[in-house]
Parts: C-alpha cells; sequence; structure tokens
C-alpha cells in the first residue's frame, strides 16, 4: 500500500503544472516520509546478519561493532570510532568488512566485490547498514573523538571538505559550503554547519525513492566525488571515512531517527 | 579544583593539526583509483586551486587579482562572432554529462549550466548555486566587449573571480569553442528565451 501511496504521488508530482510544482514537491516530501520502505530492507539485513556464511560458515552475529560483539543497540550512532584491534578508525561498512574477513574467514576481494547493489539486487552491506542502524534509533550520534587517530580523522576530514581539486575546481563546500542554495530542485545543506548537518546525517543511510536503492554514506562520499569529476575514492579509505567521521561529528548531538528516506 | 584538573588534562591532550595540502594530496594519492577517464593526475592541485584552498576562497585582493590575471592568459578567443546558436547552447546548457569516470569517453559534454543559474524562464528545474542569467543579453545589449566577456567567463570564470566556484569550462577541457559560443548565443541573442 505504501508503495502504491508513493509511485501515486510521484505521478502526481511529474505531472503538476508549473506553478503548482514547489507545493507537490512538498507534498510528494511528506508521504515519503511517512511510510518508509527503508523498513523492509532492515528486514532484510535482520536475516542477513544472522545468516552463517564464508569459509568458517559463522554469521556476523559476534562482531564487535564497537559497543561489544553482538551489541547492536546504539552501535551505528557511535560510529566511526577507533578500533583496537585493526588500529584504524573505522565507518559501519568499514567495520562490516572487518568481520567479514576475521569472523567468517572471507577475503576482503570477496567482501568488497560488490558494496553498491541495485534496485532489484541490494549489496549485502546496504541491508546490513538499514538494519544495524535501525538499532540506533532514538540514539544520540556520538562518533569517537577522543582517541588521537580519532581526532586526526577528524581533522582530515574537514581539510577535505575545503579541498579543491580535479577538472572543475571542486570541493564538497562548492555545493555545500552555503546555507540555502539548489542544484537544479535539489536543496544543499551546508554540512559543515550544526544546524544542518544534524538532520541530514541522523537519516542516512536511506531509501532512496528516484532509483529504488537503499544507499548508505560510503555510497554518497563515492557519488560526490564521480560528480566532482575526481578519481574513484577506494571503498572504506581512510579519506571516505574521515569525510564520514567529520560530517557525522559536525551532527553530534542529534537523536539518530533514520534509516530515512531520499528523493 | 576538578575543573581546573579538567581543564589541564584538556589542555595536556595532543590536537591533531590540520593536514598540509601536500599531505592531503599524498593521502589522496593512496586512497583512489583512476578509473575510466578519471585519471590520477587529477588529483594534483594547481596553483590556483592551492591558493583558494587554503584562503577558504577569500584570497587577499592583491593575490587574487595575480591569480586572475593569470587565468586571463589563457582565454582563447576564436576569429569572427562570438554568437553561436543559442538552440544547441541550450541544449549545452541542460546537460550535466561529460568527464565523470561513467561518462564515455570523446562524447561531447554539457555545460551543467542549469545545475546553478536560472535561464530560460521556461525551465523551472533550476539551481541557485550562481546567480540568475534570465534576461542577461536584454539588460546588457550584445555588443563586442559584453560579447568577450561571456565567452571568456565561460572559457575562464577564474580570470573574473579567482576563486569563483564556477569550473573553467575551456581551460579544462569540458566544452570546445564552438560550443562556447553556442552559450553566448544563449545569453545574447535577442531571439533567445533567456532574453525573452
Amino acid at each position: 500500500m505504501r508503495l502504491l501511496a508513493l509511485a501515486a504521488a510521484l505521478a502526481l508530482s511529474s505531472g503538476a503544472r508549473a506553478d503548482d510544482s514547489a507545493k507537490e514537491i512538498q507534498r510528494y516530501r511528506q508521504m515519503v516520509a511517512e511510510g518508509s520502505p527503508a523498513e523492509l530492507f532492515e528486514l532484510e539485513g535482520e536475516t542477513l546478519w544472522k545468516k552463517p556464511g564464508g569459509p568458517k560458515n559463522v554469521s556476523l552475529e559476534r562482531c564487535d561493532l564497537g559497543e561489544g560483539p553482538g551489541v547492536l543497540k546504539a552501535a551505528y550512532a557511535h560510529l566511526p570510532r577507533y578500533f583496537k584491534d585493526a588500529e584504524r578508525v573505522m565507518d559501519l561498512e568499514t567495520r562490516l568488512v572487518y568481520c567479514m574477513t576475521t569472523l567468517q574467514g572471507r577475503s576482503r576481494a570477496d567482501a568488497t566485490a560488490r558494496v553498491f547493489g541495485t534496485a532489484d539486487r541490494p549489496s549485502e552491506l546496504e541491508l546490513l547498514s538499514a538494519y544495524i542502524a535501525g538499532q540506533s534509533r532514538g540514539v544520540a550520534i556520538e562518533p569517537g573523538m577522543a582517541h588521537p587517530k580519532e581526532k586526526t580523522s577528524y581533522e582530515l576530514g574537514r581539510a577535505l571538505f575545503f579541498h579543491r581539486v580535479g577538472p572543475w575546481d571542486f570541493s564538497c563546500a562548492s555545493c555545500h559550503g552555503e546555507e540555502g542554495k539548489r542544484i537544479r530542485m535539489q536543496e544543499l545543506p551546508a554540512l559543515h554547519e550544526a544546524k544542518y548537518a544534524r538532520p541530514v546525517i541522523a537519516s542516512w543511510p536511506a531509501y532512496r525513492v528516484s532509483t529504488s536503492q537503499f544507499i548508505t554514506l560510503q555510497w554518497r562520499m563515492n557519488d560526490c566525488y564521480r560528480q566532482m569529476r575526481t578519481p574513484e575514492p577506494n571503498f572504506g579509505s581512510e579519506t571516505t571515512v574521515a569525510l564520514i567521521h567529520f560530517l557525522t561529528a559536525t551532527a553530534q548531538g542529534e537523536t539518530y531517527h533514520g534509516p530515512g528516506n531520499k528523493r | 579544583m576538578r575543573r581546573i584538573a579538567l581543564l589541564a588534562a584538556a589542555i595536556a591532550l595532543p590536537a591533531a593539526a590540520e593536514p598540509t595540502q601536500q599531505e592531503l594530496e599524498k593521502i589522496m594519492q593512496r586512497d583512489f583509483h583512476a578509473r575510466g577517464q578519471a585519471t590520477m593526475d587529477r588529483l594534483s592541485q594547481d596553483r590556483l586551486q592551492r591558493v583558494c584552498t587554503e584562503a577558504h576562497d577569500r584570497p587577499a585582493p592583491d593575490v587574487a587579482k595575480a591569480l586572475e590575471a593569470d587565468e586571463l592568459k589563457t582565454i582563447a578567443y576564436p576569429q569572427g562572432s562570438l554568437i553561436g546558436d543559442w538552440k544547441r547552447g541550450e541544449a549545452i546548457a541542460q546537460s550535466g554529462r561529460g568527464l565523470t569516470w561513467n561518462d564515455k569517453p570523446g562524447q561531447p559534454a554539457g555545460g551543467s549550466c542549469y545545475n546553478c543559474h536560472e535561464l530560460s524562464p521556461q525551465e523551472l528545474s533550476h539551481g541557485t548555486l550562481g546567480p540568475s542569467l534570465r534576461g542577461f543579453g536584454k539588460a546588457r545589449g550584445a555588443g563586442a566587449d559584453v560579447q568577450r566577456y561571456v565567452y571568456g567567463k565561460i572559457y575562464n570564470a577564474k580570470a573574473y573571480n579567482a576563486c569563483s566556484q564556477m569550473p573553467r569550462f575551456g581551460v579544462s577541457g569540458t566544452l570546445s569553442a564552438e560550443q562556447i559560443r553556442d552559450l553566448v548565443g544563449l545569453l545574447l541573442d535577442p531571439a533567445s528565451p533567456v532574453n525573452q
């Protein structure tokens, strides 16, 4: 039913007359916010979390996401953070890959062979992200900021945010540095400011209506760099984690309420 | 007392230093890979990008002037009229294709103009990162100086505003001279929808 309502909202918005378009977009956004297809991904993610796999044929249930082995409550809201066993700062997706290799005995190549999925077939990491993020609903966003490596990661993320690069001279701030601006009809949050970062970060990862895909922050970093015309960032690299760390720290204190919905 | 102890602890913590641009470039070289036409040399900042990054896009006036003077030298003007076909210009302004790792190399790129600017009143889906250009030619005419300015601005926006967020479409090889002429037509031709 919810999906039907969504489809109707989409049809309405695309058929809308010029002077009604802003109102229709507003209406459509509200409908999308009310019924969340993200829940379906959460359910599939839970099944996957508990399913034995890899050469060791074990599930991910003993994975330590920072709150202790198997503890999911509040884990996502406290990421990225420093992990002593891996000697680095990790976000959710990077940590999941770590658990796939250490617990399940899979190779890194195998665990990262298909990190971004499609509308028809979401990736493992997308489904798992949906489930795990959902276990942080109602928890305040507090990424790790005490360990020296966490501070370094935050500083790196902040510097990357303003670093102008590539054939079009873009930094993240080229689009996300000023309040109240748009690309086409898409509003652009000024993400280095708490006021704008808070509602955005509190709803990632998210279901994206326009592509029927569940999308994660690693995907977001990847696709922003694509549009900045740079080479492709490595999945789970220090660079992508640092940017996610900077954005999440900027949203610190906000109550997590995702997984959310995007246009 | 407790407060003083806390303060002392806070001061004693090593503050993480902001990485230098050189360190950042090294980290990015390690953390990215070439894909399609997006090659690794794209991660090397040129002088303008470095100065603008360091100045948070607000360089001192004399620094900005020097950068703009250098950028102005890069602009190559074609012979003859700079006003091309506004209809082709409209298509170029609409297209956001080009230069990404999943764009086909060799295919003509667009100017992504509507991503940031209002142009024709018929196109409601326009961005607001740049100023509205609606009625641009109507307000300024289409004289030789205006033509040169518009051509130059699209070719290399940094020649007029050192740390502008607008790409250098000619210098970066995104748009050809012919395509830039068509965009000048879109902005200046009295028949263009921009000027209705």
